[in-house]
């Protein structure tokens, strides 16, 4: 027993140190080795890909294991992503940006470290999570999906109309940059790991109780509504975080870019992880960070020598729309199901394999 | 206000609420039968819309024929959908059916950004419809006459197919109970579809006198009258046709009505009906004509 | 003094009267049957009790305490269990799991303690595994614990919705139909594992059954609805022989 957990510690720490030497390494903090940093355009992609796994596991903690089919994530990204920008933002900045009506006062003259306004961000995401969900949450299956919608959309409409705060349709620019792979990773790996605790919890029992069958849990003395309330308030905690995270990494926002879209494009990363499988978000984030950034060659021409193909703009997205379907119809349990990636199930083919070399 | 602006935003409204109310059908059909949230109905306006558009300008067709052969192929298009993305999915948990719903419509829209690209096309509007007529010192566009009589015209037709012929029957008995229906040997798969033709064409029509009355198209066009016509439904009471005419009538007048008296909220105009949504399935949600649908334990 | 006290209940749905002034008081330590045809209102009385629906009219009160229309979970925390004529287990989850979940309430911890795996959680997550698993070993389900709950064969299927009631340490325990879909034997087998269990939890149970031979020879005291009606109640040697209790059962069969 102690053996095994001894097993498990090390194998802890020399993950952590090898994914710490290779972040360093993209980062360019061991350069006076006279290694790295990685190309800037790959790095940015890492980052993506990190963010579009936090979104992602907070809207599998909501719809795959509560089975509460919420639509409103792009809303909390949204309240998230502004709201660190507008706290990290510098008061000459502002006045730039603001040009057409000036900024409440006084929040035009505040200015604060990345951290702090990440978390306000977080927290104000989730006041709003929890405001939506006190009436949506007494709402069932696709009518609850309809409302959140609906919520988001409200959301996004205050934040284009609200021009003193949000700088209306125009958006916000110059948005610090401060996130580099320590902070997306950082961030994406702690959120992980909250969550993994959590699911195994009592707590998480309780939420997939409420997936498997809601009136037995509450049958069986669980507070259906407070579970379900409290899965909610984390995602949309989660969601506003990952939206301030990625504020800070396109230096630009505006209300457009928290359309409807964006709420299906991180749906659709859930669905391809399978829909209450944690490791399964994180493998589809990057996948589909990845496939969204190599796929670009189709919308670009290609040069064959003297023939050269023209390249069809926005042949990704009708890609991933169509996978999104395929997945859906044909293997709705998407990669992982409601499985986890783990070592064991990670050895158990090589060491099968091996033991069949053995064998023969 | 002066009465003549009343007047005008009034026909304007009357207009807007008919074309909703036509749109609100398909999801209320579809819902009542398969309770899915069929997301990509909204998208069939913009297939209907460049189908007549391509059928005016590219293949020179007459402006009516044009409209016939968008009509088919749009309730084809309909059909097709459910055939390959709902119907495997029959048995599944509602909400997987719902994704690929979600699916189906995003593919729709960025399959749409991808033929006709993302810049907005002028529709052509035939003389006669784009012109005015006045009465009574107010001019009204022939467009919102037509709009107007056209709805009421197909929805008497579907009134009479629900309740008066063999295949409404059976829609009304898979609405009223799928399974019991099934075993007393309604052709499940071959009402559904015709559901779906109905739904579609109806929302083809809706599209393309939708392009007619704003003769800017675009691919994601469907995408916010799509919601709000879902909405209608819901607030007239899902499930039930009547109920979404009404609901669809009465969202489009209040929608106008609203910016019009209050012109400062114009900006969240949108938001509205979302308003309305949310109050309807927190306050009444077997809205206004509905009949509860409960679970059993 | 009674546990539960059920009087003059009525539950209608629309039009439709599901349950018409049913009264009965369960004393403790009792094993009762609730008995009658399908659709006579056997699961609605269950239901109201519950608090799954709130009665048109009438009381529901236990241990002095009025609990009409609480909510369900509630009412469950007050010490009433119950199980489903249709299995409803959480299937994704282990035996051993589904048998937790009724322990979550209590927990003391807060979620954050919880995800974290910190402070007042580990004891008590220990706490309960060691508790649900005793409960297991009692049921005869132990060597079961780590199967998924939709792998069990449908008997165990049923057991393990009875273990699951048992883990909420329940006073009363109402149980629907826990033989529905077995054969005689087994039902045989499973009568004689409500009777142990009633003695080992010192359990008040209420049993509904629509086969009336099941009953008989376990239940105390017996009561028969029809139509909502309650139109029987007494000893199962009474209810045996009451005229209106064959008819109603001779009628259904003849139906049949």
């Amino acid at each position: 027993m102690s053996t095994r957990g001894d097993k498990g510690i090390i194998r802890i720490i020399v993950v952590a140190v090898v994914l710490a030497l290779l972040l360093a390494w993209a980062e360019g903090d061991l350069a006076f080795i006279g290694i790295g940093p990685w190309d800037a355009y790959f790095v940015r992609i890492l980052n993506l890909a990190a963010i579009n796994a936090v979104l992602a596991l907070s809207l599998n903690l909501v719809n795959g294991f509560t089975g509460q089919f919420s639509l409103g994530h792009a809303g909390f990204m949204a309240v998230g992503a502004y709201t660190t920008s507008l706290l990290v933002m510098t008061p000459q900045m502002k006045k730039t940006v603001f040009f057409m009506e000036p900024m409440f006062e006084p929040l035009d003259r505040i200015c604060i470290p990345f951290l702090p306004a990440l978390l306000i961000g977080g927290a104000v995401s989730c006041v709003f999570g929890v405001l939506v969900g006190i009436p949506a949450l007494r709402l069932k299956g696709d009518y609850l999906a309809i409302a959140t919608l609906g919520f988001a959309e409200i959301i996004r409409l205050v934040l284009q109309n609200v021009r003193r705060l949000t700088n209306g349709a125009l958006g916000l620019k110059g948005i610090p940059h401060v996130v580099n792979l320590w902070w997306t990773f950082g961030v994406g790996i702690a959120v992980f790991l909250f969550f993994r605790g959590f699911v195994r919890s009592s707590f998480g029992r309780a939420l997939i109780a409420i997936r498997e069958n809601e009136t037995a849990a509450e049958l069986m003395g669980i507070d259906i509504f407070r579970h379900k309330l409290l899965a909610f308030a984390i995602s949309s905690f989660v969601t506003g975080v990952g939206g301030g995270l990625m504020a800070s990494l396109l230096t630009t926002i505006d209300p457009v870019m928290f359309k409807l879209p964006t709420t299906f494009q991180i749906l659709l990363t859930v669905v391809l992880g399978g829909m209450g499988s944690l490791s399964g978000s994180v493998i589809a984030a990057f996948i589909v960070t990845f496939m969204t950034e190599f796929l670009r060659v189709v919308e670009e021409p290609i040069h064959l020598g003297v023939w050269s193909i023209q390249g069809i703009p926005g042949l990704r997205m009708v890609i991933f729309s169509a996978l999104l379907v395929i997945v859906v119809v044909f293997y709705p349990r998407g990669l992982l199901g409601n499985k986890e990636l783990t070592w064991e199930n990670l050895s158990s083919p090589v060491s099968r394999l091996f033991r069949r070399r053995v064998a023969s | 206000m002066t009465w003549s602006l009343f007047w005008s935003n009034l026909a304007n409204a009357v207009s807007l609420g008919s074309l909703y109310s036509l749109v609100a059908i398909g999801y209320t059909m579809v819902y009542g039968i398969l309770r899915l949230v069929n997301f990509a109905h909204a998208d069939l306006l913009m297939v209907a819309a460049y189908a007549a558009f391509y059928g005016v300008l590219v293949f020179r067709l007459p402006f009516a024929i044009s409209v016939l052969l968008a009509i088919v192929l749009t309730a084809g298009v309909g059909v097709l959908i459910e055939r390959r993305a709902y119907r495997p999915l029959r048995d599944s948990p509602r909400i997987t059916a719902m994704i690929s719903a979600i699916g189906v419509s995003f593919l729709l829209e960025n399959l749409g950004l991808v033929l006709f690209t993302g810049r907005p096309k002028s529709f052509p509007v035939p003389g006669f419809l784009g012109a005015s007529t006045d009465i009574a010192g107010i001019r009204v566009t022939n467009i919102t006459f037509v709009i107007v009589f056209v709805t009421a015209i197909l929805l008497l037709l579907l009134l009479y197919v629900i309740h008066k012929t063999k295949t409404g029957i059976a829609m009304r008995a898979l609405a009223r109970d799928f399974d019991t229906a099934r075993l007393m040997g309604v052709d499940v798969d071959s009402v559904i579809s015709l559901t779906f033709a109905i739904g579609s064409a109806l929302a083809a029509v809706g599209g393309i006198m939708w392009a007619l009355k704003f003769p800017q198209i675009n691919p994601l066009m469907g995408m916010m009258p799509g919601l709000k016509c879902f909405i209608a439904a819901v607030f007239g009471g899902i499930g039930n046709v009547v109920g979404a005419v009404i609901g669809g009538f009465l969202l489009g007048v209040a929608e106008i009505m609203l910016v019009a008296f209050l012109p400062s909220v114009s900006g969240y105009r949108d938001a509205f009906a979302f308003i309305i949504l949310i109050a309807t399935l927190l306050f009444r949600p077997t809205g206004l004509l509905g009949e509860k649908i409960g679970e059993k334990v | 003094m009674s546990l539960l006290d059920i009087r003059h209940m009525t539950m209608k749905f629309g039009g439709l009267v599901a349950v018409d002034d049913f009264s009965l008081e369960l004393n403790p330590g009792e094993l009762v049957g609730l008995i009658g045809p399908n659709g006579a209102g056997k699961t609605t009385v269950f239901n109201c009790i519950t608090g799954v629906y709130k009665p048109t009219s009438g009381q529901v009160v236990f241990n002095g305490r009025d609990i009409t229309g609480m909510r369900p979970d509630l009412i469950t925390r007050l010490g009433i269990a119950r199980t489903f004529q249709n299995i409803r287990l959480f299937g994704s989850m282990t035996v051993l799991e589904n048998v937790m979940v009724p322990l979550h309430w209590r927990l003391r911890s807060t979620f954050l303690e919880a995800a974290c795996n910190t402070l007042r959680y580990p004891a008590e997550e220990r706490e309960m595994r060691k508790k649900a698993m005793a409960l297991l070993e009692s049921v005869g389900l132990a060597p079961f614990a780590d199967y998924l709950a939709s792998s069990l064969p449908y008997g165990s299927q049923r057991r393990l919705e009875i273990a699951r009631a048992l883990s909420a340490q329940p006073e009363v325990l109402l149980l629907d139909e826990p033989a529905a879909g077995m054969n005689p034997r087994e039902t045989q087998d499973l009568m004689e594992f409500i009777r142990k269990v009633r003695k080992d939890f010192h359990l008040t149970v209420l049993l509904i059954e629509h086969q009336m031979r099941v009953v008989m020879g376990i239940c105390e005291r017996i009561v028969v609805l029809d139509h909502g009606a309650t139109i029987a109640h007494g000893s199962p040697e009474k209810i045996s022989r009451d005229p209106k209790v064959i008819e109603a059962y001779l009628g259904v069969e003849r139906h049949a």
